[in-house]
């Protein structure tokens, strides 16, 4: 009863706040003068709205961005920009080919000044090479490789959430210095599991672990059978499975894993990247105590469960951090047109180079000018047993956090030649 | 080469081939008596993997019922779909009902995605099985071992059931030569229904024998359904003996391909495809000759 109370307490002191903030910034800000190119804004969203990572990101990353949309306008009055502000999407089915005829059409035909989200690194790295033919921005935050910082980065692209280095620097670190300094890592063999072996090795390493041994699954992995990998894990018997499969590989792997029960063995798992969507499949107690990186966990604080509610009245979901991360980047996006008075994507880079920014998501965030890579401060994370959840979404419980100098490549490992 | 390690794994490929061999089996039952290559299969197996959560979920009703629970209730719903649509095309170009089944299984899989999201559903090992036994010199999962055992005593079953009694006297009759078995007084029509529900129902059983093991999500059947296919047509359509031996001999095969190399796994079973297709097109065990 006492617990009900006080969320209900929180949720009125909340919601208070959000009102009385809403019309008092509307009123106090300066009506800035922008000018749009063609008349109006269009932000379009190119993302997986039918297969692995349709819940992580999907339809609802396109809600998150017209959260933001109309959430700026509320702030900043009808006409913030200048002129209407639309919102287009496109499902890329995680095709690299389709992700990039999307893109062009977006550019091209319906005069998109921006593209968002992208999940499928693959994907990612191709909508960033349309980007820079047309000249146009692309804001990355559901592609996880570093190369959109790195050996591909581009004057145009911008790499918003997160990426392997971060969930690396993390989970590797801690599981390195607390749980055990033998890898074996299993990964999918496609651009993102190279990445992401590639970012692990170096930084189990570079904490004293070693690798032991890293094989790649194939992918996609039709037969959803993982046991010739997880018996090679018990003959191996690493002190830690890293475990760099994403989505429906993932499940599957961590439903094998306990049935083989390599925990009782003394093999603990790591998990590269980790989504609240894994954690509804795989069921949150047989992921009890596992330790992951996260940009963003929507309970962390009053600001973000705030942005939670707002999202769950809406969806009748909780967000992922991707959900958060789109409408966080299409925020600052708006506010920088705001700043350059224009939507000239040239413009508009320039005020995103070097900008210091903190919001609900991004926490001492910076936008690294020589690599467009996006700095802020990152999570280490525990997932709960279900006897302490609150709620049917609330998952995880924030360990520390990972400061951003410390979540970002180093400038000089990038590679980065704009 | 480490044998400890290659023998696990042939365990490891009698437990996928238990699958292939359930899901081919219902192929080829179907098939042989309908004349339908059924494309709703894979979404079929999805069902009965929904099923079981399902079960758990609304109504507690834990594993060892929902192992026959839930392929009745799929096969019920087989019926209505045989009665209801598939009926309607016999005397149509295969075409049709190729484009039916297929149609089919988009519609069953967009269903359950709309439903239950892309991603998945929990469900937990019997609490029975959860152990592990020592196999040599890694401990190997009972459920596991509980799954190729009770796969092979249905495939056993459904072969009994086919080759030695009654009933599957009359349907052979009914494949080989429908007017006349109907001349003899005997209701064709019926049993064709039947064999279409146990052929739905063995894919539904698969399903929850996945439910354990396998991410519970709506598009888990269009994945294995494709092997599946190369699987039939490794052991010949409509041959029950040919369905249930390549189900299980791919199965092997794959895991001990992955000992090489994990890519392996999924190339071994195309490329076995293709090499039956030039020598033996009707498949390894058919005893009719590809037309």
């Amino acid at each position: 009863m006492k617990r009900v109370l006080a969320l209900a307490m929180i949720a009125a002191v909340v919601t208070a706040a959000c009102g009385a903030a809403a019309p008092t910034g509307g009123a106090s800000a300066s009506p800035a003068q922008v000018t749009l190119n063609d008349g109006k804004l269009v932000i379009g969203v190119i993302n997986d709205q039918s297969l692995v990572y349709a819940d992580l990101s999907g339809k609802n990353a396109v809600e998150a961005v017209k959260m933001a949309v109309e959430d700026f306008k509320a702030k900043y009055g009808e006409n913030a920009l200048g002129g209407p502000i639309e919102v287009i999407t496109a499902d890329h089915q995680n095709k690299p080919d389709l992700a990039s005829s999307k893109a062009q059409e977006f550019y091209e035909r319906n005069n998109a000044d921006i593209i968002l989200d992208v999940p499928t690194s693959s994907a990612a790295l191709a909508i960033a090479k349309v980007a820079n033919d047309e000249k146009k921005l692309y804001i990355n935050i559901t592609a996880a490789t570093t190369d959109l910082t790195g050996v591909s980065c581009n004057k145009y692209t911008f790499h918003y959430a997160y990426d392997t280095y971060m969930l690396a620097a993390g989970t590797g670190k801690w599981v390195t210095e607390n749980l055990g300094k033998q890898w074996y890592i299993i990964y999918p063999n496609y651009a993102f599991g190279q990445d992401m072996e590639k970012s692990f090795r170096g930084a189990v390493t570079k904490f004293g672990g070693t690798v032991v041994q890293s094989d790649g699954s194939p992918f996609p992995n039709t037969s959803g059978d993982f046991s010739n990998l997880l018996v090679k894990a018990g003959q191996l018997k690493p002190q830690i499975l890293g475990v760099m499969q994403a989505g429906g590989d993932l499940v599957n792997v961590v439903k094998q894993y306990n049935q083989f029960k390599l925990g009782d063995q003394g093999i603990k798992l790591a998990i590269g990247l980790l989504f609240d969507t894994d954690i509804t499949a795989i069921g949150q107690d047989q992921m009890a105590g596992v330790v992951y990186t996260t940009p963003w966990v929507w309970s962390m604080d009053d600001q973000s469960k705030a942005f939670a509610d707002k999202f769950l009245k809406r969806t009748g979901i909780r967000p992922t951090f991707a959900h958060a991360g789109n409408y966080s980047a299409a925020w600052q996006y708006m506010e920088a047109i705001r700043r350059a008075g224009t939507d000239d994507a040239d413009a508009v880079v320039k005020q995103l180079e070097g900008y210091k920014f903190n919001d609900f998501f991004i926490r001492n965030g910076n936008i690294r000018a020589e690599d467009h890579w996006v700095m802020h401060d990152a999570l280490l994370a525990q997932v709960k047993p279900a006897s302490e959840a609150k709620e049917k979404f609330d998952y995880s419980k924030v360990l520390g956090t990972i400061p951003a100098e410390t979540a970002s490549r180093p400038l000089a490992d990038a590679g980065c030649k704009k | 080469m480490d044998l400890g390690y290659v023998s696990i794994q042939l365990f490891n490929g009698l437990v996928n081939g238990a699958f292939y061999a359930l899901l081919s089996l219902g192929l080829a039952i179907i098939f042989g008596v309908l004349r339908v290559v059924n494309f709703a299969h894979g979404a079929v197996y999805m069902l009965g993997a929904f099923a079981a959560y399902l079960l758990l979920q609304q109504f507690d009703i834990g594993f060892w019922p929902a192992l026959v629970l839930a392929p009745i209730g799929v096969a019920l719903l087989g019926v209505v779909v045989e009665r209801l649509l598939l009926r309607r095309l016999y005397g149509l170009d295969p075409l049709y009902n190729f484009l039916l089944t297929f149609g089919l299984a988009l519609f069953l899989q967009d269903a359950m995605r709309l439903r239950f999201g892309i991603q998945g559903q929990p469900y937990p090992t019997p609490d029975e099985l959860s152990a592990s036994v020592s196999l040599g010199p890694v401990s190997y999962p009972v459920y596991r071992l509980f799954v190729i055992a009770f796969s092979l005593l249905i495939c056993v079953a459904t072969w009994y059931l086919i080759e030695r009694t009654r009933l599957g006297m009359v349907v052979r009759a009914a494949t080989e030569r429908a007017e006349l078995t109907r001349a003899l007084g005997i209701d064709v029509d019926r049993w064709v229904t039947a064999v279409f529900a146990i052929g739905i129902g063995l894919a539904a059983l698969a399903g929850v024998l996945a439910a354990p093991m396998r991410n519970v999500a709506p598009l888990m059947g269009s994945e294995l359904i494709i092997l599946t296919f190369a699987v039939v047509v490794i052991g010949g359509l409509g041959s029950i003996v040919g369905a249930v031996t390549a189900g299980f001999l791919i199965g092997v095969l794959a895991s001990l391909g992955a000992v090489f190399n994990p890519a392996f796994e999924n190339v071994i079973v195309f490329a076995l495809m293709a090499v039956v297709l030039l020598v033996r097109p009707a498949g390894l065990f058919s005893s009719r000759e590809a037309a």
